[in-house]
């Protein structure tokens, strides 16, 4: 039970980290990279680590994209659709 | 070719982690430092949360040292981004659903993160975790009306209040116990609120720095100029 | 050790998340998505980090009232290290937010190979080397003062 969840996550994390660098779309970059904190964050707790769990999810799933995404908003990347040609 | 070159690396450094982390004993491994921690360390420092106890006991320069690293980063961010001219324009203002939500939540953050940094003895949590929640209770404010200004130099005056006190902690540890931020008062009682000498307080110092710190990070960083 | 596949899996999970991020690093082009990578890998080595003071049978280190004396914990060494690791990996963030701010404003791009091609113009009109001429030629007339003038100077 325990191996199959934390496959799941494991899975799951490690198709969003892919996401992050093949979307072409940098906001939805930013929530991806949040989203592989989040997950994260569950793997800390499964790991006894509630301390770092913690900071995981208010550091990396709440203040870093908060920071990305203001930085993303500075660059005037803030494009809903965003498809660049020369990123790759 | 340098993408060949690139991918041949990153597959070299996966395998080579593979290779290493497999094989080094695992999950039972020696521990030696972890072990002695956990032998002596609630009747040393007197706090329930372990973790707290190396982070502020047996670690303590190492926190004064991470202060000092976030200190600098801030700072040089500041340099960076330099002054911002007065006419330069403005986000919009927020919509009614995030303006009544962060009305709603900055209450609720502050106590979450107040709450947080007062445990950090006995449950999960502490200075750092509080600290950025309180930072973020202070920024949704900003983000939802742009006009609005948190002052920079009453950010940088608590910032340095917190970081005076912990030092100042740590001198007074030196005078009284022979050792840079050794544990001073009374150990009290297992589990109770008021429990493990001065560690609390200097969790509170380290939770009000970090939450200045990132505030005024957060701030700045709103503030920059926005793409002309 | 019966529950070895967890722990393998724990390990296959933080390893990939550094080797995704190292490999974002080394191919995106877009120094945005570097930071991004950055952040991924950081997420990983934390994880690996975490993962060397984990022990299968233990509890998380904190001592609850109806707590027998002799519970195995893990290790809390490691977790208070990631702890400040995460905090200061945010101020990094920030301030590499801060300088692709600067970098954007001065050159209106943020790819990395053309950033590199106008670096090393500008590089070369500072040296004085014309546009056609690499770097390595024998420099024509230099802003900077010679340095038998500097020293005699001083």
């Amino acid at each position: 039970m325990m191996t199959m969840v934390v496959a799941v996550l494991v899975v799951l994390m490690l198709a969003t980290a892919l996401l992050v660098l093949v979307t072409p779309n940098m906001i939805a970059a930013v929530a991806a990279s949040s989203a592989v904190s989040l997950v994260v964050s569950v793997l800390f707790v499964m790991l006894r680590a509630p301390d770092v769990a913690m900071t995981e999810a208010a550091v990396g799933a709440g203040l870093s994209a908060m920071v990305l995404a203001l930085g993303l908003r500075r660059l005037g990347l803030w494009k809903l659709d965003n498809r660049e040609k020369d990123d790759a | 070719m340098r993408n060949l070159i690139s991918l041949l690396f990153v597959g070299g450094l996966v395998f080579l982690l593979l290779v290493l982390t497999l094989q080094a004993p695992f999950a039972e491994g020696p521990m030696l430092v972890g072990k002695g921690i956990l032998q002596q360390g609630t009747e040393e420092t007197g706090t329930a949360n372990l973790v707290t106890s190396v982070v502020l006991g047996y670690r303590g320069y190492d926190t004064l040292g991470e202060l000092s690293i976030l200190f600098t980063a801030a700072l040089a961010l500041g340099v960076v981004l330099g002054r911002r001219r007065p006419e330069a324009p403005r986000d919009l203002e927020a919509g009614l659903v995030l303006r009544a939500s962060s009305d709603l939540l900055f209450p609720l953050l502050l106590v979450v993160g107040l709450y947080i940094i007062l445990h950090g003895h006995l449950t999960p949590g502490g200075g750092f975790q509080g600290g950025v929640i309180l930072a973020a209770a202070f920024f949704l404010p900003v983000l939802a009306r742009p006009s609005q200004r948190i002052s920079h130099a009453g950010l940088m005056a608590l910032e340095a209040l917190a970081g005076a006190a912990f030092i100042i902690i740590g001198l007074l540890a030196m005078r009284h116990g022979g050792q840079f931020l050794q544990p001073l008062l009374d150990k009290g009682q297992l589990g109770s609120l008021l429990s493990g000498g001065t560690l609390p307080l200097l969790y509170i110092a380290v939770g009000v720095k970090v939450g200045a710190e990132l505030a005024g990070l957060l701030v700045r960083l709103g503030d920059a100029e926005a793409d002309s | 050790m019966n529950q070895l596949p967890v722990e393998y899996l724990f390990f296959v999970g933080a390893i990939g998340l550094v080797g995704i991020g190292v490999a974002g690093m080394l191919l995106c082009r877009n120094l945005f998505r570097v930071l991004l990578a950055l952040v991924i890998a950081e997420a990983g080595a934390n994880l690996l980090l975490v993962l060397t003071g984990y022990r299968w049978d233990a509890v998380a280190p904190i001592v609850l009232p109806g707590m027998p004396a002799g519970t195995t914990m893990v290790d809390p060494v490691p977790q208070a290290l990631v702890l400040t690791a995460i905090v200061i990996g945010v101020g990094i963030q920030a301030f590499a937010v801060a300088v692709l701010i600067k970098i954007y404003h001065g050159y209106g791009s943020l790819d990395r190979r053309r950033l590199a091609a106008m670096l090393d113009r500008d590089m070369n009109e500072l040296a004085g080397v014309g546009p056609g001429r690499s770097p390595e030629a024998p420099a024509g007339k230099r802003p900077f003062p010679p340095p038998e003038q500097q020293e005699g100077r001083s």
